[in-house]
């Protein structure tokens, strides 16, 4: 056996101490808490430090990383078509939505425009990817305050939006759908019918998400009144979707934004906003969003023009030199991609803002003196998918 | 962009096309930030970019924020325009890991002629993007940063949600924030050297292991390419009739 001196114990000692240590630092009678990386809350890996008086968070650190998969650098050495398949992969649960607002940048970039009628499928497929996401969001609410009912209704439901999707891109999760210039392919054969039909029993989803928890006291008292972000505190953060228009910000990049390349513009819908800034109101935009992207979807279905779904380009793409930066509406808040091209095969550089990477930057300023049940609340009414923030 | 004065040959190019809601705000931005605006570009319809002296970079943006009425921050980056040509194909010559610090610039890399919108002197640029909500409008604005130490004061006592974006730029470009709070890593381990998003900075995988693409693509001979573009356009066209 070997001989360990005190000394060499006691340093031994510190330096786990100090590997164990979090951003946080340790003061006397606070606790640390250490919020995942595992969570149910927290759709992928992210760590929450958060330091404890009591029952009450004094500071929250959210610790990103554990996914980050460079795609930035990587978009630098592929192809400007081979890029989609990367981008679907940042907010897996609203795939189709990720590759848009990157085709329609190198779209601007090269000078062309989508036929209408891909504008339409485009529109639909991006609202079929919010209905899909934003239903695993109303289930998973009731899973943060304990309620495990409305998670099954959600992932049942979500699975027909998916089947809709699956059966127009081949793709469930990660259709890879989009071109430079249109769509792969048309929609296959029956399938406006079906996907109506889908529209209808999501609605029933909804009602049957409201009659579960809005009227539920518990579900009330949890998220009324909590994380409550002033709107201007949401600008400056960079917020976006129904986090700022859950603040009373009346802006929607569907309705506000570039409305020439989709086809938002050609129905008739409404944004919802609510006043209040507090976890139900967050949660109470996504539920009247999801209802009303079932009838933007039943509108689509209805006016779909004909005609081709591919634009005139080039077989081998090269995007002439030039920047643009095309920001979407995403299921989470505002997708954007500020892409630099020199002429190119592949994009000189692709920067891309993502909507949960802000959204979950105000953490440490929302936490401040919340309680610890409110912590899983709060993030869970922010909705984040970990893909949108580490990239 | 090879020629600087992009400005001028856009406006002659599209007269055209006249976009008045951003020409007003391009005339308000340079009465409100004077001679610290260097450089515009304006694409109308499209976006305005702007380019700001680096040296009044927190008087730019809290102007930008307070007079401006631009409440809303996007995205805090950054920009690095050297062109470093291994790493970038399959195919291209990769001169080792220690290329950067050969004087004859070997490696392959080559220094670009201008880059960008609205300009830039040199090869790293800090690219900003706020939005105003009541004017629905909003603007790119970059700022040369030297060579050697890029560094610039943090905003984020101005727009909080800078922290994160000035994080992730430090640890990517290497562009110093100071007087920032909590200048750590966000993505990467601490003790990470390199700074990942600079052109110079290899990207191992493809260095290690070739691009898997490669092995069952056969390049296009030369003479059959335009035959190949011509029968592509003439069967879309083919589809639309």
């Amino acid at each position: 056996m070997t001989a360990v001196s005190d000394r060499d114990q006691l340093s031994y000692i510190a330096s786990q101490a100090a590997d164990a240590r979090v951003n946080v630092e340790l003061q006397a009678g606070d606790m640390t808490l250490n919020l995942g990386p595992q969570h149910p809350a927290t759709h992928g890996t992210l760590r929450i430090a958060v330091r404890l008086d009591g029952e009450q968070v004094v500071q929250a650190e959210p610790v990103a990383g554990y996914m980050h998969r460079g795609y930035e650098k990587l978009t630098e050495v592929r192809t400007f078509p081979q890029v989609t398949t990367l981008v679907n992969r940042i907010d897996w649960l609203g795939s189709f939505a990720n590759e848009v607002p990157f085709i329609l940048a190198a779209e601007q970039l090269m000078d062309v425009e989508a036929p209408e009628r891909a504008k339409w499928i485009r529109t639909i497929l991006f609202e079929l990817s919010r209905i899909a996401h934003l239903s695993l969001f109303l289930g998973d609410m009731g899973v943060q305050l304990g309620a495990l009912t409305p998670v099954f209704f959600a992932f049942r439901d979500r699975e027909r939006v998916l089947n809709q999707i699956e059966a127009a891109t081949g793709g469930r999760f990660h259709p890879n759908f989009d071109r430079i210039g249109g769509l792969k392919d048309d929609l296959p054969a029956g399938w406006i019918a079906e996907t109506k039909a889908t529209m209808e029993k999501m609605r029933t989803f909804c009602d049957e998400i409201e009659d579960l928890l809005m009227g539920n006291e518990i579900f009330a008292a949890r998220c009324r009144g909590v994380g409550v972000i002033p709107p201007d505190v949401a600008l400056a953060y960079g917020l976006s979707g129904a986090n700022i228009r859950g603040s009373g910000i009346d802006w929607d990049l569907r309705r506000d934004g570039d409305t020439s390349q989709l086809a938002y513009d050609q129905i008739d819908w409404q944004v919802w906003t609510h006043p209040d800034g507090d976890s139900f109101a967050r949660f109470w935009v996504r539920l009247q969003e999801t209802r009303e992207a079932t009838k933007i979807v039943d509108q689509l279905c209805d006016g779909l023009p004909g005609g081709p779904i591919m634009a005139k380009v080039p077989r081998i793409i090269k995007v002439p030199e030039g920047e643009a930066y095309v920001v979407t509406e995403n299921p989470l808040g505002q997708m954007g991609y500020y892409v630099v091209s020199k002429g190119d095969l592949g994009p000189f550089r692709v920067k891309i803002r993502s909507a949960s990477f802000n959204n979950i930057s105000i953490v440490p300023w929302v936490m401040k003196g919340v309680y610890v049940p409110d912590v899983i609340t709060i993030l869970g009414s922010l909705y984040f998918i970990l893909g949108d923030i580490d990239r | 962009m090879t020629d600087t004065d992009t400005s001028t040959e856009v406006e002659e190019a599209e007269e055209v096309e006249v976009d008045e809601a951003r020409e007003a705000l391009l005339a308000e931005l340079t009465e409100a930030l004077g001679d610290a605006l260097v450089e515009h570009h304006l694409i109308p319809g499209r976006d305005l970019w702007i380019r700001v002296d680096a040296g009044r970079w927190v008087d730019v943006v809290h102007a930008l924020r307070h007079d401006l009425d631009f409440g809303y921050f996007d995205f805090l980056s950054g920009l690095d325009w050297k062109i470093a040509e291994w790493g970038r194909y399959e195919d291209t010559p990769f001169g080792g890991l220690d290329a950067e610090d050969d004087d004859s610039g070997g490696g392959g890399i080559v220094l670009p002629e201008g880059s960008g919108y609205a300009g830039g002197d040199s090869r790293f640029q800090l690219l900003l993007r706020v939005f105003s909500v009541d004017r629905g409008l909003g603007v790119t604005v970059k700022a040369d940063l030297d060579e050697e130490h890029p560094e610039v004061p943090t905003v984020s006592s101005i727009y909080p949600g800078a922290d994160w974006h000035e994080r992730e730029t430090w640890e990517m470009f290497g562009f110093n924030f100071v007087g920032h709070p909590h200048q750590v890593h966000l993505y990467l381990p601490t003790d990470f050297e390199g700074f990942p998003l600079r052109k110079d900075y290899p990207l191992l995988a493809r260095q290690v292991k070739p691009w898997p693409g490669v092995v069952d693509v056969e390049p296009i001979p030369e003479h059959l390419e335009e035959q190949l573009e011509q029968a592509a356009l003439e069967a879309a066209e083919g589809d639309e009739s």
